[in-house]
């Protein structure tokens, strides 16, 4: 079983889901008997979630996705015309 | 075109602006569909489109920028974003709040542009995309090594950012540390 430091060197690496196997299985003993190395784990563990979601949530402008189709001339976003669609 | 709406938010993470961005998605559309990158039959669509996304951005529009290319970030310890919100008097933040209502998307997404490009877009690819070591180092064209030392190094930057920034709005107090100390060191309590 892993100790504090070797446990908390492998957070990003556990995070990412990148550890062997067995590596895995070690962290997983210790945090199930290490309540500070669980919270630190869970801090990071709920960080990632908020740098996706909050760096994920751009709205497109609704006129890019007509400007690449006009570029193909092909309809690509199945509206059944290219380019603006006749309601906005 | 399902992957839109992810390649125009990490095209604004790559660009810092609306209208590169938009160019940028549309000359990446442009080049997966007309085939120049070489899509192999069973490889991830998504993975490849990133992979032309990347490479665009850094062969046309990165030389556009007119910030100047820094090629290190400040280093700070392991924990430092998470040893200070433990240890300082948290003013605005209630014990219940979430990191997702403590930091505001604008803050979030400046922490991450205020990486220099060779580690924000690494951060961008595995925290942001979910893309794994393997697929990162496949999309940057470098070695699976140098992606993990700068996402490594990438992340702990960026949670620095992500400190500032509480510390500039007040919601914490003071310097979570200077030093590099063990993990198991109990946070400094104030007052």
């Amino acid at each position: 079983m892993a100790d504090c430091d070797e446990t908390l060197r492998a957070l990003q690496t556990f995070l990412d889901g990148e550890l062997s196997p067995e590596a895995q299985h070690g962290i997983h003993d210790h945090l199930d008997g290490c309540l500070d190395c669980l919270q630190a784990f869970d801090f990071h563990a709920e960080l990632r979630q908020v740098i996706a979601a909050k760096c994920r949530n751009d709205e497109m402008p609704p006129d890019l996705l007509h400007r690449i189709e006009l570029c193909f001339g092909e309809d690509i976003d199945g509206d059944g015309r290219v380019g603006p669609s006749a309601t906005t | 075109m399902q992957y839109a709406p992810q390649l125009y938010s990490a095209a604004l993470r790559m660009t810092r602006n609306k209208a590169d961005a938009e160019d940028l998605v549309q000359d990446t559309y442009l080049r997966a569909y007309r085939g120049y990158e070489g899509f192999e039959a069973g490889t991830n669509l998504r993975a490849w489109l990133f992979r032309i996304l990347t490479n665009t951005f850094i062969n046309s529009y990165r030389a556009k920028q007119r910030r100047p290319q820094i090629d290190d970030v400040e280093d700070v310890d392991e924990l430092y974003l998470y040893k200070g919100m433990r240890s300082s008097d948290v003013a605005a933040r209630s014990p219940e709040d979430t990191l997702f209502e403590t930091f505001t998307d604008d803050e979030v997404k400046a922490a991450l542009e205020a990486l220099p490009d060779n580690f924000r877009i690494p951060v961008l690819l595995a925290d942001v995309e979910g893309f794994s070591y393997k697929e990162i180092a496949e999309i940057m064209d470098v070695p699976i090594g140098t992606v993990m030392s700068r996402l490594h190094r990438g992340r702990k930057a960026m949670q620095k950012r992500l400190w500032d920034s509480a510390v500039d709005r007040r919601l914490v107090e003071s310097e979570p540390m200077t030093t590099s100390t063990p993990a198991s060191t109990p946070p400094d309590e104030h007052g």
